[in-house]
């Protein structure tokens, strides 16, 4: 503690202890302070805490052991590592969201390694790491394992540049990996068994998660690995490991919690009179079981092996299950605890109605379209989304894909679900009116922001016009997110939201008429955003310019899809804008302008 | 007597059966001549606008619907109709997905390559003759079929499990309706 108090005792020559001991009132403060502050854990209040006064700030600084930095271009690597000196956990977020839906050029940045640089000398006790949608390469994965030697857990969501040789780096020098937990993200397949480099020694495991490696795995390595991992609670498998070899697994973990099942297929070669093993009775001795996903090449005949865990499922992620409403009925009538379901939309109205019919305590609830084709029908509809806001009134979260929707039902929705904190709901086909009276979907939108008091992220779509973006102006006070796509009429509809909406901290805009007097009408908040990001909409370079003049702090890039491309349209391919301490990045590739 | 027997559904041909038939379907998309603006709405525009009477060409527009990228890989090829195969005789089964193949005759191919063996010429009358071995199906119901018997679309959706059976036994099959 003493080494880290600013104040040193200079000229102290008295031979008495206690005198030599004694510390000034400033300094008896600090240490106090620092001891009360190691208790705050929110990065929000530790932000408060921070603008007291400068000792204040200082104390903060020395006793934060997580940081969060939600856009790593926001502030550099050298000045956060120069603030806060005792981290043990490092988030970082990277690139807009926007970038998981092909709209951002490859190679745009969000690159690790500058984080890596200035964080080797300084925390040498690192123990955590989570990224999301940032650039990782094998190298980087490498120096991490190498120079990191606390390094227990890790954690990679929508990450890319890497691949099966740099998880082998991971396996083999992460001594005390804990967790190593890959979700969503881009993995080359290098040929490499990673999987083989955990050592023996290696018995720490907590949680494994690669069901996005589309890759082959050496089995008999893994099943290695979790006998020899006590501690084992979360293991998602990837495609390539078979319903056979599941079963094999769930034998030696039956002390899982949650568990991401593969194909949940059998392999093609079945030796002829070879029986089944018992799927059910393997699931049965796993009761701790909590979440289970997977299901990624499903034979809906293994569905009733799942019967002994459903009742005590409170997490269910049937997303990649092409499954049909009988079939889901069999799982989900019994799955009565459930918080969180993930489902497409195979199961139809049908299968929505089950859902209703049993969740009574569903929190979370995601819809995924089967088919991505802009179709006049589709297996889900206002239908299904009625009966869910009639049987799950706690839910919190809806994303909702479908081909039609009405506003009745969107309405209902607001009425009847009034803990709704998030609400995205994807009408597939493009400027779809409310089938049912022609109408635009403005007022079941409305409803929405005016009934879910507790609403801080939306996501729209339909036919809109301003007056939707009118009612988010008027009634969304405590949103946060809000997401638009092909929607409204003109600058108003934007203004509206500019000037409404004091909470917002991400807009993100793709193919609206949306342009420079909207731009401008948000010149007072931009700087408590996180961000801004409006594609194919109607914004001007000049106006940019000017922004980027009117706003120092503020980092304007535009960018355009080829790097030689002349500026022939008069409006802006993208723009994405953010606050910064830094200033203009230095690794923009040719493509991006900053301004 | 002849339309009584309806041969036309129980032949042996490549492709759909009942293609002859098929209607197109009309697609009413929404007007909107307000959204003028950028090149991906003028896209779906002209898709939207093209005709009244046939069914708009499927516009695709850059990151639309927002679903991730894996998950479309996943999403979009239908599920597979994977079925056991077993030959009699032969100690392993192999598992295949019919979704892949168009007709009896591009089944029967990949049977024969399986299994290393020539699988003859379908009759209705006489079934699978001057080969030795004639391949089977055991149906939702449980009944052992001659493959071939029903129209192929039929065949996918009833077949449970596929079995080449030894000439001499697949003799009685040829006759289930």
């Amino acid at each position: 503690m003493s080494g880290s108090l600013d104040h040193s005792d200079k000229g102290q020559t008295a031979p008495d202890l206690s005198i030599q001991m004694a510390l000034s009132s400033d300094q008896a403060l600090e240490i106090v302070l620092e001891n009360v502050l190691c208790f705050l854990s929110s990065r929000h209040d530790r932000n408060a805490a921070s603008l007291v006064c400068k000792s204040w700030y200082r104390a903060e600084a020395l006793t934060r052991s997580e940081l969060f930095i939600g856009n790593c271009y926001s502030v550099s690597p050298q000045r956060v590592t120069q603030r806060f000196r005792q981290v043990r956990s490092v988030s970082i977020k990277g690139k807009p969201r926007f970038s998981d839906f092909s709209l951002l050029p490859r190679n745009w940045g969000a690159y690790f390694a500058t984080w890596l640089v200035s964080m080797v000398d300084v925390y040498r006790g690192l123990e955590k790491v989570y990224l999301k949608r940032m650039c990782i390469t094998d190298d980087d994965l490498a120096f991490l394992a190498h120079n990191f030697p606390a390094l227990k857990d890790i954690v990679l969501v929508c990450c890319e540049g890497f691949g099966t040789s740099g998880l082998a780096f991971v396996a083999s020098e992460c001594r005390n990996i804990r967790v190593l937990d890959l979700i969503d993200c881009d993995v080359s397949d290098d040929d490499e068994d990673w999987i083989s480099w955990f050592p023996e020694s290696s018995t720490s495991l907590e949680s494994l998660t690669f069901d996005c490696v589309e890759s082959p795995i050496n089995f008999e390595a893994l099943e290695r690995l979790v006998i020899r991992s006590p501690s084992l609670k979360k293991l998602c498998l990837n495609e390539y490991i078979t319903i056979g070899q599941l079963y094999r697994l769930m034998v030696r973990a039956p002390q899982l919690t949650h568990l991401g099942t593969g194909s949940f297929s059998p392999s093609e070669l079945v030796v002829h009179g070879e029986q089944e093993p018992d799927y059910a009775a393997a699931f049965a001795a796993c009761k701790s079981l909590i979440c289970l996903s997977g299901f990624k090449e499903i034979v809906p005949d293994h569905l009733a092996a799942l019967n002994p865990v459903c009742a005590n499922l409170v997490t269910l992620n049937f997303s990649y299950a092409h499954i049909n409403a009988e079939q889901l009925k069999s799982v989900i009538s019994r799955c009565v605890k459930l918080k969180s379901l993930w489902v497409l939309d195979s199961i139809t109205d049908e299968g929505l109605q089950a859902v209703a019919a049993t969740c009574k305590d569903l929190l979370e609830l995601r819809v995924f379209p089967t088919d991505a084709a802009d179709d006049a029908d589709g297996p889900v509809t206002e239908v299904g989304l009625l009966a869910i806001s009639v049987g799950c009134r706690k839910l919190r979260s809806v994303l909702y894909f479908c081909q039609r929707m009405t506003n009745t039902a969107v309405t209902a929705m607001s009425k009847n679900c009034p803990d709704l904190e998030v609400f995205r709901l994807c009408i597939i086909g493009l400027h779809r009116p409310d089938p049912v009276t022609g109408e635009a979907m403005d007022e079941g939108f409305g409803a929405i922001v005016k009934n879910c008091k507790k609403l801080t992220r939306l996501a729209v779509s339909g036919l809109l016009t301003d007056k939707a973006f009118c009612y988010i102006g008027q009634y969304g006070k405590l949103l946060r997110t809000l997401s638009v796509a092909f929607a409204g009429d003109s600058d108003l509809g934007l203004r509206y939201v500019l000037k409404g909406c004091p909470m917002l901290r991400k807009l993100e805009i793709r193919d609206s008429p949306f342009g420079d007097l909207a731009l401008h009408s948000g010149l007072h908040h931009y700087y408590n955003m996180r961000f801004l990001w409006m594609s194919s909409c109607r914004v001007t370079h000049k106006a940019c310019e000017q922004i980027a003049r009117q706003l120092p702090r503020l980092v304007v890039e535009m960018i355009s899809k080829d790097e030689d491309k002349e500026e022939t349209s008069e409006y802006v391919e993208t723009l994405y804008m953010y606050r910064s301490l830094e200033g203009p990045r230095a690794d923009a590739p040719g493509f991006v302008r900053i301004l | 007597m002849e339309s009584d027997l309806n041969f036309k559904a129980t032949e042996l041909r490549l492709g759909l059966p009942g293609r002859d038939e098929c209607e197109e379907t009309v697609k009413s998309t929404p007007k909107n001549n307000k959204r003028a603006s950028s090149e991906s709405n003028i896209r779906s525009e002209i898709a939207s606008s093209a005709t009244e009477t046939h069914p708009a060409p499927k516009a695709q527009i850059v990151g639309w619907p927002p679903v991730r990228s894996y998950r479309k890989k996943h999403s979009e090829s239908e599920p597979g109709i994977y079925v056991k195969v077993s030959m009699d005789g032969a100690p392993y089964l192999r598992k295949i997905d019919l979704k892949i193949y168009d007709g009896y005759s591009q089944l029967l191919q990949a049977l024969e390559n399986m299994f290393k063996l020539s699988i003859g010429d379908y009759s209705e009358r006489e079934g699978y003759k001057g080969s030795e071995y004639s391949p089977a199906y055991e149906d939702k119901d449980g009944d052992l079929m001659l493959v071939g018997d029903v129209p192929w679309d039929m065949f996918k959706s009833s077949c449970k499990k596929l079995r080449i059976m030894k000439g001499s036994e697949a003799k009685g099959l040829g006759f289930c309706a």
